[in-house]
């Protein structure tokens, strides 16, 4: 009779900071490839041996702390070390432990006790090496052993600051209260006296404008032989898809997951005839694609830092085509006061490259230097960017949502020289790649009441559509980026820029209730927030730009679902009535009709 | 939906026909009112055509307000019609105690100006005037201009007409041009300047459907002109768009079409005019319409237009005979008018066409 090994006991190490889970389901799909992790470190903590007489060091950092504890369930893992190897943050680390167990050997029951060393997963309780709850580890495990739970009982905020470091962390702002979009609904339904519309069949204009728009009476129009004739110039004016990629440089992304928004964004151009506009973000652009045809679907972002304009002035000559347009950032809106911020291990030698900078931490000042008042800035920047492209690319601003959005929107739309294209609002739902977090939890402005404000601020003063409003900050966050779009433009937005789902399309796993949010560590699990080769590698470019495609397609339909029983061919652009609340404050704050 | 007749005719003719041409299209209004523009006056007014037209319905106060503020402004009466009317039990018909269809004189100091000031005297006198009946609910006025004249009434159609003796077909009522609408209130509560046609400044418009972009239309509009105001019905937003474009941009008439239902922008791509049209669509995006209309309008140089919305989600039929133009929601509208017309002739305004009448009665088709 083969001998029994039964453990009868288990006495484990009394550090270890696992439970046992009951997952019993074994993984079926094949564990994804993966890359070995960042070095870990060497740490000086002292385990505690059962049953040993020592000190209790309540005050030492433990996992408990933390805002995501790792359950580890040893029962079915087969220390393949594949989720150590995953965990770009050190977050676990392998470990030995005794292991007590009374075994019978022989043909007739001799239980002997014994101590065998077996190897187990632990987390590592150092604040700087904290699980961020990405999943990582439970996605390449094989048996299901492993997986971060989230501890709502934490004490991060109180170790992570020990060293009086301010933590910085970069996604979204935490913990926002009520998201206003979840509230409207479209109650507005074209039905008898209006028939809706048929989003299969008619046809959609899904087009916007990006520009400063003339009013008709200063139209350089002149009537010959009964017909209008143009005499003189107009500001540029580009009609564009009204969502379009919001600003993320290269340096906060890898270059792979820029690589592959652009990609994405040239198919759906040239195949799918969408003219969907994406961003540079602050830190220009390859030469490669400045001197290309495909320039002409990026608008360019001139932020407080300059950083990647130097080659792009230097491109110029080269340029075939002209931008889609100029953003100069003044501020956005998960971090509204604040420059940009690179952290300098994100600042690989490609990034130094575009950017022409040593590696270091790149700090964008809070404000372009030389602008001291709103009608410098007009004058000054907007005049500069208009003659650099020689009036033929519109140059819009973008700002933060705040109190103040709807006097810096009025002093722009008296605009005297026609060089305003648009103005960009961002809101405290917007993300970033990096940030304190102080700013990011606790500074900004809802998106929503202030595009509102601003549309009817314009609507006094019959201006509305004369410099276009494009929001953004939150938009898709549900994922259901058609709704949230379509919700913003009838509440007065030409148009509305997203970022964060894209890249959750290439697989980030951040969300708003804490999960992740690392994109300023340079350790971005998933390859799209890091210049690490190693984890960039983790992006297959084609299947992200694919996702991204496939998105705008299904959103496409989506934006043609919502119009089609409003009845309405073009953008509603403004139509509130199109909309309802069920939160009778919000109702009255966007003054919209209230239903219940 | 509502239902709308039109007649343009190189002779004046009584409102009987529009009355005639309702009443065959009644299933497709509800009874609760009728409204009419008459242009080109005969009748009664046809030796008045450059005195304005006064056409108000008021209570004894509010005839006071209004006859001391013209007063004031140097405005004497000129001719005064008292309309003969039949007043029996029974009548479905909200009526006001008094009617007034009265011509003036300018006032002495505007007799010598140019048209132009007088057009703005005209519109901000009716403007104030309306100001004036309103305090208290004291009556309505639709027009006053010359050549003009405007009836609406809440109520049943033939009972309007039998009140007003409108049956008759030598009534003191005549014009070469007549726009009339019956109702069907569905969106607007009833009140008399939610009723087609909408007059303002010598434009006269009326339509049949709805704007669902009329929140959008109204809150540019509101600050375009003193005169678009009210905003009682979505299609007020068409008149004052008409308005805006000829009147104030002096743009020509056919480029009217191209603000309301702007090109798609595949097919503005191809147009020979595209870049005057795409400078349109920009800049007079907040202009545009959406969903389904028949729109009718009088010039006021008394041609007359028609056109549609971009998907022809609305009818509206044009029959003509030699002396006599008649455009109806429905053809049994139009077979009321001219019975014995060449039915191979009848023009059905497609979604990319604005149709006009001429003073020739000539009827044109012009294509987008």
């Amino acid at each position: 009779m083969a001998p029994i090994n039964r453990p009868v006991q288990e006495k484990v190490d009394e550090m270890q900071p696992f439970q046992n889970g009951s997952q019993s389901a074994q993984k079926t799909s094949q564990p994804v490839a993966i890359t070995p992790a960042i070095g870990f470190q060497e740490r000086s903590y002292g385990p505690l041996r059962a049953g040993a007489a020592g000190p209790v060091y309540v005050n030492k950092t433990h996992p408990t702390d933390f805002p995501w504890k790792i359950e580890w369930n040893a029962e079915p893992c087969i220390r393949c070390g594949s989720c150590v190897a995953a965990c770009t943050f050190g977050a676990i680390e392998p470990h030995l432990m005794r292991q007590g167990q009374t075994v019978s050997v022989g043909n007739f029951p001799t239980p002997v006790t014994d101590t065998h060393v077996v190897m187990a997963i632990r987390q590592v309780p150092d604040s700087k090496l904290a699980c961020r709850g990405c999943t990582m580890c439970e996605r390449v495990c094989p048996t299901d052993s492993i997986h971060p739970v989230l501890n709502e009982q934490h004490r991060f905020p109180l170790v992570a600051r020990r060293g009086g470091t301010p933590v910085k962390r970069g996604g979204r702002a935490h913990h926002i209260p009520v998201r206003a979009l979840d509230y409207i609904k479209v109650g507005r339904i074209s039905q008898m006296t209006d028939p809706a519309l048929d989003a299969a069949r008619h046809t959609f204009d899904l087009l916007t404008p990006l520009g400063r728009n003339l009013p008709a009476r200063e139209l350089p129009f002149k009537v010959e032989n009964g017909k209008l004739v143009m005499q003189g110039q107009t500001p540029p004016m580009q009609w564009i898809y009204p969502v379009m990629i919001g600003d993320m440089s290269i340096g906060a992304l890898s270059w792979r997951m820029w690589e592959a928004l652009a990609l994405a964004v040239a198919y759906l151009n040239e195949q799918c005839s969408m003219p969907v506009r994406m961003n540079s973000g602050e830190g220009g652009m390859p030469k490669r694609l400045l001197t290309s045809e495909y320039l002409k679907y990026f608008i360019i972002q001139i932020a407080s830092g300059h950083f990647g304009w130097n080659r792009i002035i230097k491109a110029m000559p080269q340029m075939v085509t002209d931008p889609a347009g100029i953003l100069i950032k003044i501020g956005q809106g998960a971090k509204p006061g604040d420059g940009g911020l690179l952290p300098s291990q994100k600042v690989a030698p490609h990034i130094q490259a575009i950017r022409g900078v040593p590696q270091a931490d790149l700090l964008s000042p809070p404000n372009h230097q030389g602008l001291y008042s709103i009608e410098e800035s007009v004058q000054k920047m907007f005049l500069s960017m208009n003659a650099a492209f020689k009036f033929r690319v519109p140059v819009a601003i973008k700002v933060a949502a705040s109190s103040t959005s709807v006097s810096v929107y009025n002093n722009l739309i008296r605009d005297p020289y026609h060089i305003v294209g648009g103005f960009f609002m961002d809101g405290i739902q917007g993300g970033t790649g990096a940030a304190h977090e102080v700013s990011m939890d606790h500074t900004g402005h809802p998106i929503l009441s202030k595009l509102r404000d601003c549309y009817l601020a314009a609507v006094e003063q019959g201006k509305q559509g004369q410099i276009p409003l494009f929001v953004g900050g939150g938009f898709g966050d549900s994922g259901d980026l058609a709704a949230d779009a379509f919700k913003a433009i009838c509440l007065g937005a030409s148009g509305v820029f997203s970022a964060k789902i894209f890249l959750q399309l290439a697989g980030c796993v951040g969300n708003e209730k804490g999960r992740c949010n690392a994109c300023n560590t340079g350790k971005c699990p998933v390859g799209i927030c890091t210049q690490d080769p190693r984890l960039v590698s983790r992006l297959d470019v084609d299947a992200v730009a694919q996702n991204i495609v496939d998105y705008f397609l299904a959103m496409d339909s989506e934006l043609k679902k919502l119009m089609a029983p409003i009845g309405n061919s073009s953008l509603p652009i403004g139509r509130s009535d199109a909309l309802i609340s069920m939160n009778k404050s919000i109702a009255d704050r966007l003054q919209i009709a209230y239903a219940c | 939906m509502c239902r709308m007749a039109a007649i343009k005719s190189k002779n004046p003719v009584a409102p009987a026909v529009v009355l005639r041409m309702m009443l065959a299209m009644q299933e497709g209004h509800d009874n609760s009112g009728f409204a009419m523009v008459m242009q080109d006056l005969g009748g009664a007014f046809a030796n008045f055509k450059d005195f304005p037209l006064l056409s108000m319905a008021c209570t004894p106060l509010g005839l006071d307000r209004a006859e001391e503020y013209l007063e004031m402004l140097g405005f004497t009466p000129k001719f005064d019609y008292q309309p003969d009317v039949d007043d029996h039990p029974g009548l479905d018909f909200q009526k006001m105690p008094i009617y007034v269809f009265r011509n003036y004189r300018y006032p002495e100091s505007y007799v010598s100006r140019p048209w132009e000031e007088k057009k703005k005297l005209l519109v901000s006198s009716c403007l104030e005037l309306r100001k004036l009946l309103s305090v208290g609910d004291q009556g309505y006025i639709y027009s006053f201009w010359p050549d003009v004249l405007t009836l609406k009434e809440v109520g049943d159609p033939r009972d309007i007409g039998t009140y007003f003796q409108m049956w008759n077909e030598n009534h003191w009522l005549q014009a070469r041009v007549i726009s009339a609408q019956c109702r069907q209130n569905t969106n607007y509560k009833i009140v008399r300047y939610a009723a087609h046609p909408f007059f303002l400044e010598g434009y006269t418009l009326m339509g049949n459907g709805e704007d669902t972009f009329f929140q959008k239309n109204k809150d540019y509009l509101n600050g375009l002109h003193p005169g678009y105001i009210g905003f009682e019905s979505d299609t007020q937003s068409f008149l004052y768009t008409l308005h805006y474009v000829v009147e104030q941009l002096g743009w020509p008439l056919n480029y009217y079409k191209h603000v309301i239902t702007p090109l798609t922008f595949d097919e503005l791509n191809r147009h020979p005019d595209a870049p005057v049209l795409q400078h349109i669509r920009q800049s007079c995006q907040n202009l545009e319409i959406n969903g389904p209309n028949t729109v009718v309008f009088v010039l006021p140089d008394n041609q007359m237009g028609i056109v549609a919305d971009a998907k022809k989600l609305r009818p509206l039929v044009i029959g003509q005979q030699e002396d006599l133009v008649a455009v109806a929601s429905e053809v049994c509208g139009v077979n009321m008018a001219i019975p014995d017309r060449d039915y191979t002739s009848d023009v059905y305004p497609g979604e990319r066409e604005t149709v006009l009448i001429n003073n020739r009665l000539e009827v044109q088709q012009w294509l987008q």
